[in-house]
């Protein structure tokens, strides 16, 4: 919302400035957002006179004009067609400054002297609409009082500061001059000079000659004011309301329409001009619309209606939806002769979806939404009148409609000034509060009941009051204070703790965190080559995304690691391996049930050497440090997303923590990777489930550990894990550990064998072992291999 | 006898003064204290002295062992020292070669700055909590004060799941559940993700993080959410922050406010960082409307708290310069490895 000083004067005599002004209205709760003034972008430009042309001798485009810029006659040269002996002109002389930000200079055009230049609308930064009598594409022509020599700020009154509030919500009342004006009177405890509009009428032409009206849906319209006014004569508005429209960001049209955009601004009340003669059976009906009604508003765009929404009709057709654009049918136009002024209350969540189902918010429907105060129809009914009559637009008829539905009735809130304190931590007087609330405009009696004025449909209870005193008061006088309460215990939980010791043994590890979106393509589900009817791709559906690419819910992580690896893999960075704590969300079973978000550590690398071996290690150390101890890495054959030999799922018992493993090179080539990659995901709810945290210490051994190492020769097809499960049964309590140290394959070994060497440490708790209990054990294992094809090689 | 014991002194020391092996110093020990070494000798010839002068030859004898001893040490300890140096000097490497380290990973910026403030809260006794990111619409506006078709929504682009199910667009529904489901007094604050329905840019991102915060017990004043904020900024920012609190308004709070730190850039004079204001906002946050506060079966006239909420993105950006919102989520390792 802009707010132009020289309109607020209106209302609060204040001069101040700009930048006190913006720092008081903000900290009283009216932010303002910037502040500027036209005269700060323009310098040096003049009103001048045009006393003489000639030819340029030089040049056939142009022509050489004398100017009277008051002390002294400067020569300019331009190329516009539209001057004149005669003609008042704004004048650049050398060193002005144009709003774009241009500086002219003088200097000489084609060999003779110009002392400056002669400007247009546009490089005033107006337009025609700002000036109708002007034309846009020539030199700016002033065709109305102005003193020679003057300031052209001054002489087009464009000297004004203009601020933009940002406003709140809650408070539609400050959509309007008028608003802004009670903010600022009670900021700076000025008075609020109110003004009731004043205007004369045709005695012996009634408006009931005209029009009737009816309210059909009051719950919708609780309000419907209306008033005529004739004789109308279409022309454009004086400089200082199309000045104050556009200071406003508004663009001025013709005087009837102008008034309309001129009361909003100042009451805040949407108003709507008709064309009497359109309206058929003089009569408004405030009634729904029909289903799949067709109806062209002002903007000349075919709108579908339906029957939620209203509309203002006549006898016959609509002729405006309520609320939010009037028209095409019933538009204001040079030969109007008589106009309907509407002012009107509507329901503001009704407007606010009509105005969404049609995709058309505008300035009325932006204000209506937010709950306007239906006492204000008719004082801004008037004030149109007033205008009409102040700019010689026309008459007014006698009388007005006004059809009132409104039962609300004023809200009493009760001041308890020790609770106020109390709440605040403050220690502010009861003749403060007193005084801060009536200079807001509530009423305050002697028992300290406050009557909420009509236009602050916000304040509702004692909290509000707070506020409303508080912020006058001041929030930077309320003290600092610690809170004085039951001490609470401000710790992590222990799945907390477990999350975040996760991902610093990722880190440790060399692993770097990642931060992806949590909605991605339906297609990744295709990149990974689920199945076709793989529950995965069960994802919870935005119903309206911004686009296909951010359209459901991840159900896993591993796409959301892939993209990140292929970008990093696109730009060129070598070796990458990172990690991601990443929510997922897994559809539940029935109608409105939030679906189960749950977090998996998805991990992923490539290059530098990476490679399974390297993630399955991360992964063992983290698992060892997140106390999940025993996990056996399964061969998973066939998951499509990875390499068939080379992946594995970690399993604790019963429960799957995850997977690990080489992702499929044609899922690879998906993303756009060209390399190896390596991915695995491990689910956190299962890591949580198994983790031990207990620790119990153990003595240290008392008695010299035995080892003996075997190299084991065996098909290639046996694994590791195979082998370590033969040594460990056949070892008995007194293994300490088992340790794969070398794998062989080539010379003297069988082309389809390999031969795996382990070292075993032996161990009693309460004597020395015999190299006979050893012997025994070899012999055991050995015979146990012997039967799975494996031999010893000595 | 005695002219003996004084040349073989003078010619043991000279040997060992002039020796420059380890190996030929030995041999100096040997050919003069050794068993059959010429001090020995000497003395086994003791008995052909009279009573009178065997003890003063004693201890003449005696003394120039010692003096054989001190010369022989000397040297070695010369000579071992300067081999040790020589061994030390053969052994420099070249200290400026790189170490041979592990590479580390990076934590990413958004966690980094975000358990720097979840520290803080924890120091100040606050838990963290959490809640849905799909969530239902009650949750994340109609008990937060803003029943459908509330203006205040606008301000929020919602993406919606179903009619009654959306992605939260704040992490204010956790306030609404912990009060739910806590027993008082509560003092929780609840990072998390949210989503608006904003086109990318450089600023603006459909998913950022929120860190909300929310106390509730009796005699809770809008002081102390002045007191806990201010020290919250003083902690993040250095201890000479200056905070400002200035009158807004959010649905779920009143009175409101938003918490502006004086510009770190240019304190206060105004800059392109601050737009010119001399002012950064940081927060928003309030004192919980009592609605709210019914709505979730808390009495309002017994109990009072305060909540905020911050975004974490512009305070990581600001903190690190960071001027595009989207290298928080593309994760080059280029750009992570920078933290």
């Amino acid at each position: 919302m802009n707010l132009s000083v020289n309109w607020l004067n209106d209302f609060v005599d204040i001069k101040t400035d700009p930048k006190d002004f913006a720092d008081r209205m903000t900290m009283s709760g009216s932010k303002v957002e910037m502040f500027d003034n036209i005269k700060n972008h323009i310098s040096g430009v003049v009103v001048g006179k045009i006393t003489k042309i000639e030819r340029h001798p030089n040049a056939e485009k142009l022509v050489i004009c004398q100017v009277d810029v008051g002390s002294e006659s400067k020569q300019i040269i331009t190329g516009a067609d539209n001057v004149f002996e005669g003609a008042v002109v704004p004048v650049c002389l050398d060193g002005a400054v144009l709003p774009d930000g241009k500086t002219i200079k003088k200097g000489k055009l084609r060999g003779e002297l110009s002392e400056g230049m002669l400007c247009s609308l546009g490089e005033l930064g107006l337009t025609a609409h700002n000036f109708p009598n002007a034309v846009e594409d020539g030199i700016f022509i002033i065709d109305f009082p102005v003193e020679i020599g003057q300031n052209i700020t001054d002489a087009l009154q464009l000297n004004d500061d203009v601020f933009e509030f940002e406003i709140t919500p809650n408070r539609p009342d400050c959509l309007s001059v008028i608003g802004l004006a009670r903010e600022v009177a009670a900021t700076y405890r000025l008075p609020f000079k109110n003004r009731t509009p004043k205007f004369s009428s045709d005695k012996g032409d009634s408006i009931e000659n005209y029009l009737s009206v009816e309210i059909k849906n009051a719950e919708l319209c609780p309000r419907y004011t209306a008033r005529v006014a004739k004789n109308i004569k279409i022309e454009a508005s004086p400089l200082w309301l199309r000045n104050r429209l556009h200071a406003c960001g508004v663009r001025p049209i013709n005087n009837i329409v102008d008034i309309t955009n001129y009361v909003m601004l100042e009451y805040g009340q949407p108003m709507h001009a008709f064309d009497y003669t359109c309206l058929d059976g003089k009569a408004i009906v405030v009634r729904n619309a029909d289903d799949n009604e067709i109806f062209m508003t002002l903007d000349n765009q075919q709108r579908k209606l339906d029957s939620s929404m209203l509309v203002i009709a006549d006898a016959h057709k609509s002729v405006g939806i309520a609320g939010v654009m009037g028209g095409a049918n019933s538009e204001i136009t040079e030969n109007t002769e008589t106009v309907v002024f509407e002012s009107a209350n509507f329901n503001g969540a009704n407007v606010r979806r009509t105005s969404k189902k049609l995709g058309m918010r505008t300035d009325a429907s932006s204000k209506f939404e937010k709950g306007l105060d239906p006492c204000m129809t008719m004082s801004a009914l008037d004030r149109a009148c007033e205008l009409v009559e102040l700019l010689g637009a026309g008459e007014i008829a006698d009388g007005v409609i006004d059809i009132n539905m409104d039962n609300r009735t004023r809200r009493t809130i009760k001041l308890e000034p020790d609770w106020v304190n109390k709440f605040l931590g403050t220690d502010i007087s009861a003749e403060f509060m007193v005084s801060a609330l009536r200079s807001l405009q509530f009423e305050v009696d002697n028992e300290l009941n406050v009557t909420v004025p009509s236009f602050r449909d916000d304040a509702s209870e004692k909290a509000d009051l707070a506020e409303e005193i508080v912020r006058l008061y001041g929030y930077n006088e309320i003290p600092s204070t610690l809170v004085n309460m039951e001490t609470t215990q401000g710790m992590l939980t222990k799945e907390q703790s477990l999350m975040k010791n996760i991902s610093q043994s990722l880190i440790a590890q060399g692993a770097s965190e990642i931060c992806t979106y949590s909605f991605v393509s339906p297609k990744i589900y295709d990149k990974l080559h689920y199945p076709e009817n793989d529950i995965r791709r069960d994802s919870v559906v935005i119903s309206n995304p911004l686009g296909e690419d951010t359209s459901i819910m991840r159900t896993t992580s591993m796409a959301s690691m892939l993209s990140a690896l292929a970008l990093n893999y696109n730009n060129r960075n070598e070796a990458v391996c990172m990690f991601e704590p990443a929510t997922v969300y897994i559809k539940r079973e029935g109608t409105d049930v939030l679906p189960e978000e749950k977090v998996e550590f998805c991990i992923g690398a490539y290059g530098g050497g990476q490679d399974f071996f390297t993630i399955k290690g991360i992964v063992q150390q983290t698992l060892e440090l997140a106390g999940v101890y025993g996990c056996k890495y399964i061969p998973q054959t066939d998951n499509p997303t990875f390499h068939p030999g080379r992946t594995a799922d970690i399993v604790k018992d019963d429960s799957v923590i995850g997977i690990v493993g080489e992702i499929h090179p044609n899922v690879c080539s998906e993303f756009g990777i060209g390399e190896k990659t390596y991915v695995a995901v491990l689910d956190f709810n299962v890591i949580c489930a198994n983790s031990v945290t207990e620790k119990s210490y153990k003595p240290l051994p008392k008695f010299p550990a035995t080892t003996r190492d075997i190299a084991v020769v065996c098909k290639k097809d046996i694994s590791v894990a195979q082998i370590e499960d033969i040594i460990t049964e056949n070892s008995g309590n007194i293994l300490e550990s088992v340790k794969l140290f070398d794998v062989y394959s080539g010379e003297q070994i069988p082309s389809d064998c390999v031969s795996l060497a382990f070292a075993l440490a032996y161990r009693a708790d309460d004597r020395t072992l015999s190299d006979e209990e050893i012997d025994a054990k070899m012999k055991k294992i050995i015979k146990a291999l012997t039967k799975i094809g494996a031999s010893i090689r000595s | 006898m005695k002219d003996t014991l004084e040349r073989i002194r003078t010619c043991a020391k000279e040997l060992a003064d002039s020796c420059s092996e380890l190996k030929t110093l030995d041999d100096i020990r040997v050919r003069f204290l050794g068993k059959k070494g010429e001090l020995t000798s000497v003395l086994r010839g003791m008995g052909a002295l009279s009573a009178d002068e065997r003890p003063i030859i004693g201890a003449l004898a005696n003394e120039v062992r010692a003096d054989i001893e001190n010369a022989i040490s000397t040297k070695k300890k010369m000579l071992s020292d300067a081999a040790a140096q020589i061994k030390l000097k053969a052994e420099k490497i070249d200290v400026t070669m790189p170490g041979k380290a592990k590479k580390l990973g990076k934590k990413h910026p958004l966690t980094q700055v975000l358990d720097e403030i979840k520290d803080i809260f924890i120091g100040m006794g606050f838990q963290i909590a959490s809640g849905p990111e799909v969530e239902y619409d009650s949750y994340n506006f109609e008990k937060l004060n803003m029943p459908k078709d509330h203006p205040a929504r606008d301000t929020q682009d919602t993406f919606y799941i179903t009619e009654n199910i959306l992605l939260r667009t704040q992490t204010s529904p956790v306030q609404v559940r912990v009060m739910e489901n806590s027993t008082l007094p509560i003092k929780i604050i609840a990072p998390g993700r949210v989503y608006r329905s904003d086109e990318v840019d450089a600023t603006h991102s459909p998913l950022f993080h929120q860190i909300e915060g929310l106390v509730i017990d009796r005699n809770i004043r809008m002081s102390d959410l002045k007191g806990t904020l201010d020290l919250f900024a003083k902690r993040l920012y250095g201890k000479d922050t200056v905070t400002r609190f200035r009158p807004h308004h959010f649905s779920f709070t009143e009175p409101s406010a938003e918490m502006d730190i004086c510009c770190f850039s240019c304190g206060g004079k105004g800059c392109r960082l601050c737009k010119g204001e001399g002012w950064i906002e940081i927060l928003g946050a309030g004192m919980v409307h009592p609605k709210v506060l019914r709505n979730c079966n808390i009495d309002p006239d017994v109990y009072s708290g305060f909540a905020f909420g911050m975004g974490l993105e512009r305070i990581v950006m600001r903190r690190y310069n960071i001027n595009d919102l989207r290298l928080l989520f593309e994760n080059d390792q280029r750009f992570l490895n920078q933290f």
